[in-house]
């Protein structure tokens, strides 16, 4: 028996839930050499800011326990270098394209939008809402503040196409996420993406220094899976027809099974593409090998099943 | 899914040895060893599949044959967890191992004179870099540096190989007491050297680089800077490193490297953003260098 794995993210159908997360997968190419990239659900691309951008100093990454920091700030070439090669390239093998964009203001966001949704090809935009906010003098992510992530949202659902569907992408550091998806949606987000990288430090204990450079990093891995799976239990309870990619921590196929029972329609594979440059196609089989040994068959059957009386097959 | 890209191979191990203060593992990947130029390395899963050690560790290959259909080895110190779980691997254990990876080092056309300079386990890539070369006619002149006699790796393969060999430790327990480029200048003028090859920490190409263009010769450096994926996805591997059209850029050391020509390489302002680099904060793009990048990369 072969489970039907198509999922849907409003109107953005995929073959089957397992996806990149931005900023894992540059733009597919390099995974490329590892597997068909057409086989996997979408691969969310690196966030484009509008002009290239250089990033943070190094040291860049730090590994901790079953997890790593990171600070790459962003660094890209711009969105017209990625519409001129890197979209045509993901396209023309046959892969599905959900486009990351970082704003440094409200009007970037705006402008990325219309801009990337006028290429053709593009099946959703994601809005990473993980950007620091230059007008806020503390320096904070856009996320921090539930309304600041709503005009982020709006400004962009108004310039996007109206047939490609925005995606938010929220971070778990904040007061209340359940809040932000609230606004987000408010805002006609058509989608959720949970969760971003957490805000957190790891010092070298032999030079007693911060082990990267400004101090801190954003914390990924199956470290944060737990915490992930949560934001999405919770935010679908609150919003149960809002499709959700579910994201933090995935490492093997029962770790999509887990997200989809706590409310996600599809998944994305982040860090562990370093570990594992293989590990969507893998994460794939054994997902579907899952399903399978459980007697589903349709992966729309389990999203949310966590939530159900007696779930559990 | 290339015919000459990386693969990604579950490999038995053949043996693991101590060569001095090193650890020699032999793993059998028939696909890695027939794709290897001299200059690239693997990058090794470590603590199992289930590990919370996620990242894998990257090692310069030290060496390929075709025994068994095709082996690869590679040289390591132990130097945290990882390095300790590789060293207590036995033969037949299996380990996870990506590559070739990264761009090898360039071979010059004709038959030239090359000194090969390498600091503690960055001697590693040199030895097959020395038969490359050898097989070209090239001379090629050894000059390794380590910390003490135990840190200078493979003293008698390094004779064997070249004309010359020269070694240097921090702590005179074996040959001349200092750095290597205390001896690199003498080497060169004797050997009357053509281009020089380095690979070692960053503060040794940096002061190799300067000799070599004091000379007047090219000098080509491999990096050996820490690595998230080690294929290209990650960045957070990169260094400042000047292109032929003069625009510093933040370059991938995994895949854009490890091996750069030394003068390009910015290593004042390794571990910064220098302000003229593209996409720096402040940077003013220009027209013409942003179709330079896009060019560069569509090529
Ligand atoms: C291209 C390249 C080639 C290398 N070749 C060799 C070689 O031939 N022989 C050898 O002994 N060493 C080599 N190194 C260094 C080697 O990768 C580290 O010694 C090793 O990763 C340490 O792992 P650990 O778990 O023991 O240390 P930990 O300190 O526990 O590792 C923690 C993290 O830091 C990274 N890291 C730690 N030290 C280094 C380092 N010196 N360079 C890069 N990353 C580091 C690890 O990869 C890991 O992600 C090379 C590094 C690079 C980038
Ligand atoms: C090196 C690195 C770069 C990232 N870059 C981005 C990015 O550009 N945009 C974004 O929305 N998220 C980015 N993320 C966050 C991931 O998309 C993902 O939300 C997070 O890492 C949690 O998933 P994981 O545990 O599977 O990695 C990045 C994460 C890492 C580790
Ligand atoms: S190590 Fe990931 S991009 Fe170089």
């Amino acid at each position: 028996m072969n489970a039907d794995l198509r999922t849907r993210l409003g109107s953005l159908r995929l073959p089957n839930p397992v996806v990149t997360a931005a900023g894992c997968a540059g733009s597919g190419r390099e995974l490329a050499q590892f597997f068909d990239i057409g086989e996997i659900g979408a691969v969310t691309t690196k966030s484009l800011m509008l002009e290239p951008r250089a990033g943070r100093p190094a040291p860049r990454m730090a590994e901790t326990p079953s997890g790593m920091l990171s600070t790459t700030g962003m660094q890209g070439p711009g969105v017209d270098v990625f519409l001129q090669r890197d979209l045509p390239w993901l396209l023309s093998r046959g892969g599905r394209a959900i486009v990351s964009i970082a704003g440094s203001s409200v009007g970037e966001f705006g402008e990325l939008a219309r801009r990337v949704s006028e290429a053709e090809g593009v099946g959703a935009i994601e809005v990473n809402l993980s950007c620091p906010n230059p007008a806020d003098p503390a320096g904070r992510h856009f996320a921090d503040d539930a309304a600041q992530a709503a005009t982020v949202v709006q400004t962009v659902r108004s310039h996007a196409r109206s047939d490609v569907p925005v995606l938010a992408k929220l971070a778990a550091d904040v007061p209340d996420v359940v809040e932000l998806a609230g606004a987000c949606v408010g805002a006609r987000a058509d989608g959720l993406t949970m969760i971003n990288t957490l805000r957190g430090m790891s010092v070298d204990t032999r030079t007693l220094r911060p082990a990267v450079a400004g101090g801190m990093g954003g914390l990924s891995g199956p470290a944060i899976r737990p915490l992930a799976v949560g934001c999405v239990f919770r935010v679908h309870e609150a919003f149960p027809e809002v499709p959700i990619i579910g994201v933090g921590g995935v490492r093997t196929g029962t770790d999509v099974l887990e997200f989809m029972a706590a409310g996600a329609s599809a998944v994305a594979v982040g860090t562990v593409n370093f570990s594992d440059p293989s590990a969507c196609t893998r994460v794939l089989r054994e997902f579907t090998e899952a399903l399978d040994a459980r007697g589903v068959s349709r992966v729309s059957d389990i999203v949310g099943a966590a939530h159900r009386a007696g779930a559990g097959v | 899914m290339s015919d000459n890209g990386p693969v990604q191979t579950r490999c038995p191990v053949l043996n693991v040895r101590r060569v001095d203060a090193y650890y020699a593992i032999t793993v059998v990947a028939p696909g890695i060893a027939e794709r290897f130029r001299s200059g690239q390395f693997v990058s090794v899963a470590v603590g199992g599949d289930h590990s919370s050690t996620l990242l894998r560790r990257p090692f310069a290959i030290h060496d390929v044959k075709p025994d068994y259909g095709g082996t690869v080895e590679f040289l390591f110190a132990v130097r945290g967890s990882g390095t300790a779980w590789l060293a207590e691997r036995r033969s037949r254990d299996l380990l996870d191992v990506v590559g070739p990876l990264g761009r090898p080092f360039p071979l010059p056309r004709d038959p030239v004179n090359c000194v090969l300079v390498g600091g503690g386990s960055g001697s590693a890539p040199l030895f097959p870099l020395a038969q490359s070369l050898r097989r070209r006619g090239c001379r090629v002149d050894f000059v390794l540096g380590a910390a003490s006699a135990d840190r200078v790796f493979s003293a008698i393969t390094a004779r064997r190989i070249a004309e010359t060999a020269a070694f240097t430790t921090d702590d005179g327990s074996f040959g001349t007491r200092g750095r290597v480029t205390d001896v690199l200048g003498k080497v060169i003028e004797e050997a009357r050297s053509d281009a020089v090859y380095a690979c070692g920490p960053m503060p040794m190409l940096r002061a190799v680089t300067q000799v070599a263009g004091g000379h007047g010769i090219p000098v080509q450096v491999a990096v050996e800077e820490t690595m998230a994926c080690g294929i290209g996805i990650c960045m957070t591997c990169v260094i400042p490193v000047v292109g032929e059209d003069g625009i510093t850029r933040m370059v991938r050391s995994c895949v854009d490297g490890p091996v750069f020509r030394g003068e390009q390489v910015r290593f004042d302002d390794v571990g910064t953003i220098p302000f003229d680099a593209l996409g720096a904060p402040g940077w003013k793009g220009t027209g013409a260098s942003l179709a330079a990048e896009s060019a560069r990369d569509i090529a």
